[in-house]
């Protein structure tokens, strides 16, 4: 028993002096009948953002809330910098978490609420002046110490609530969808700052993200959920480029991946009748039989590539032209379809279009929706 | 349906305004043509919201007039002025069924049922809400709680205007493209003058035919997207729509062309420079620089993926400049000439367009 512990007590210590890294391990968590998040092992570490990326409800916010102590797995355990702090309260461990929605003390300064966490963690009082005041001069926010909460734009709200959770040195940073609720230029410019804050400090950052441009702009590394499970863990670049399935595929897109049931006959793509195309190049080896085709609508374009192209034809549904980009979305026989293309171009509603598949960026996936070539 | 027109409108908050500063809302004149799917797209605070209360009639401007088909509606109250309004958070009975709820507008105005019955009908089968008609609306998740409040908007034939407030910010990325690109269909269908009120720049170019662009309680443009984006009339628009902004590049006019750090840099037209004019830019898009043999010497500083292109940062000296670049293009490592399309590149004096 002695032997046990002090072995757990030698590897937290040794831990803490290397990487930071949070640790699930076969962790679950159900409620009632429901399982909100199944059986999942994943290891993040220092060094870059960890992104969780689904759609809401995938158990994005239930697997922060198990990582921050804040929730108990029902199964499975958590290790923090190789520690075992599953039954740990949060208070006992050093996290901090920013929300959705902006959480401050109304009643408080901006002053104050950036201290709260160093006062509660007792640091003396020139200390907690100096990192205040560092951490406000790189958020912006040095001119509005004296204001309260309720004085500030919904950005800079934000910001006071980043200062807090950046102003103590948490081990694990748990960011959950903090740019959501901000207008669309302020998040670019907290997306862009973001990873900056982060750069030279000791600690585990988590991000929870619906987007996947937000994902992909912010690097590090992704863990797509779907339904409660984690469908894939990688480098986000890597993760985007090659889905190791369908599921992955269709979170890690937007606006959504095509998807249709496509036939490999005799060293041939058959989509419909009289959309095919050669199998060639990696495509090739791919045994004959019944495959699903996920494409992505920038692959679809009203002109033809350079090579490897297979002409569709549609009735226009609808057309969005967004100024430099242009999204049509069209039926083939009963199916919708998206493609994406850059620069205007006019489309009727209504009327046949021709558009051109990018048979050389074909993700096809098995029967089992996993994928077998990209 | 109505044509709007606000006439020399003028707004401010406080009770004896003095200066412009004092003005939620500069002095503007706007024509809303019937039937139109109008965006006003905007920062907050930039007096959107305040513009888009006093269409509805909950404020009152402080000066100029408000008029429905050249009728003046100033002085009448929103329950007067004939319009439906969608939230940005979904405004529903929880305890009625979905049909009751899109039948709600119509029964309040005394239509008779078997006119609601197919008007209810008919928009439900727009919004893809048939099968839901007999269920309780408390049931129903976030975006499906909306579409009925899109369609709460939409049911009434009699009305000047609908207008929406940022009806999709409780909406998922995925769906959104589903909701917005329904509203943009029910446009076509319904054929009713639209008002969207929105800071999100895809979702104001995606819906309108007519984007108007605010900011610090003036328009600063009113253009069909494309206009927008190819045009900008003001840094601000530049900045705002595009993502990243447009790049501005400070320059000085020299033998009536635009010169960046001593190079002489090709614009759309000869700039017409306006007397006392002080600060003046290049604009142009991230999407309109590229790569090139020679041009102007930057540093690449930064290169983000951003899946379907590359958002590459380059320096010269402290001037950052954008460029976009497609997927699985070959991208050169410390530094690189680029050059600006013409076409796309106007000078902007103080703010303003002058190409």
């Amino acid at each position: 028993m002695l032997s046990v512990f002090c072995r757990i007590a030698f590897q937290g210590s040794e831990a803490s002096v290397g990487t930071m890294s949070i640790e699930l391990k076969s962790v679950a968590k159900r409620v009632g009948n429901e399982t909100h998040i199944h059986e999942t092992d994943l290891t993040l570490n220092e060094g870059g953002f960890n992104i969780l990326l689904g759609t809401t409800l995938a158990g994005k916010t239930t697997l922060m809330q198990i990582m921050a102590g804040l929730e108990r797995p029902t199964e499975g355990r958590v290790f923090f910098n190789g520690k075992d702090v599953t039954g740990v309260s949060v208070q006992k461990r050093n996290v901090s978490m920013v929300y959705q929605q902006f959480i401050n003390y109304p009643a408080m300064t901006v002053y104050e609420n950036i201290a709260s966490p160093l006062r509660v963690g007792r640091v003396p009082a020139p200390q907690i002046r100096d990192r205040v005041h560092r951490i406000a001069e790189i958020l912006k926010l040095a001119p509005m110490l004296d204001r309260r909460p309720s004085q500030l734009s919904g950005g800079q709200q934000q910001r006071t609530a980043l200062a807090r959770a950046l102003v103590k040195d948490a081990d694990l940073v748990l960011l959950d969808e903090p740019l959501a609720n901000l207008d669309y230029k302020l998040r670019e410019e907290l997306r862009e700052e973001l990873p900056r804050l982060f750069a030279d400090r000791h600690c585990t950052v988590v991000y929870a993200t619906t987007e996947p441009t937000e994902a992909l702009l912010l690097g590090g590394h992704t863990a797509t959920l779907h339904a409660g499970r984690v469908t894939q863990f990688g480098e986000t670049a890597k993760v985007y480029r090659r889905p190791t399935d369908l599921r992955t595929a269709q979170v890690f897109s937007d606006p959504p991946i095509n998807t249709a049931p496509l036939r490999k006959d005799r060293g041939q793509f058959i989509l419909t009748g009289d959309v095919r195309w050669p199998a060639e190049g990696r495509y090739a080896a791919l045994p004959d039989g019944s495959y699903t085709l996920g494409i992505r609508p920038h692959h679809i374009t009203p002109a033809a590539p350079a090579q490897n192209a297979a002409e569709i034809d549609g009735r226009v549904l609808i057309s969005e032209i967004s100024g430099s980009e242009t999204t049509v979305h069209f039926e083939v026989e009963e199916s919708t379809w998206v493609s994406l293309s850059h620069g205007v171009h006019p489309f009727r509603v209504g009327e046949r279009a021709r558009l051109f598949i990018d048979t050389g960026h074909c993700f096809l996936f098995d029967r089992e929706d996993r994928l077998v070539a990209a | 349906m109505a044509n709007i027109r606000l006439v020399d409108l003028r707004h401010s908050y406080a009770a004896a305004p003095r200066d412009d500063g004092d003005y939620a809302l500069k002095r503007m004149t706007i024509d809303w043509a019937d039937g139109g799917a109008y965006a006003l797209l905007g920062p907050s605070g930039c007096g959107k919201t305040t513009l888009l209360n006093i269409i509805s009639g909950l404020v009152t401007p402080s000066e100029g007039k408000v008029l429905f088909d050249e009728r003046d509606v100033t002085a009448l109250s929103p329950e007067q002025r004939n319009i439906a309004q969608v939230f940005q958070f979904p405004v529903i009975y929880d305890t009625m069924t979905v049909y009751d709820n899109l039948a709600f507008p119509l029964r309040n105005r005394g239509v008779a049922e078997g006119a609601i019955d197919t008007r209810v009908r008919e928009i439900a089968a727009m919004l893809d809400l048939d099968a839901m008609l007999p269920k309780r609306a408390s049931g129903l998740p976030a975006d499906g709680k909306q579409k009925i409040s899109l369609g709460r908007g939409l049911v009434r034939s009699d009305v000047n205007v609908i207008m929406f407030d940022e009806p999709l910010t409780v909406i998922d990325p995925h769906l959104k493209w589903v909701l917005r690109s329904k509203l943009k269909e029910l446009h076509q269908q319904v054929g009713a003058t639209m008002i969207y009120v929105t800071h999100d720049q895809t979702e104001a170019l995606t819906f309108a035919d007519q984007v108007v662009v605010m900011h610090d309680g003036a328009v600063v443009q009113i253009g069909t997207p494309i206009d927008l984006f190819e045009r900008p009339q003001h840094t601000f628009v530049g900045h705002f729509i595009g993502s990243p902004g447009m790049n501005l590049l400070p320059c000085t006019i020299e033998n009536g062309m635009a010169h960046f750090d001593g190079i002489a840099i090709e614009t759309r037209a000869r700039p017409k420079v306006p007397a006392g004019a002080s600060k003046f830019e290049i604009g142009v898009r991230p999407e309109f620089v590229r790569f090139a043999d020679e041009g102007i010497p930057v540093r690449i500083a930064k290169v983000s993926d951003a899946g379907r292109f590359h958002i590459v940062e380059s320096r010269h000296g402290d001037t950052a400049i954008n460029l976009l670049v497609a997927e699985g293009t070959a991208l050169p490592a410390d530094t690189a000439h680029i050059r600006l399309d013409p076409a796309h590149t106007q000078v902007y004096a103080d703010g303003w367009a002058v190409t």
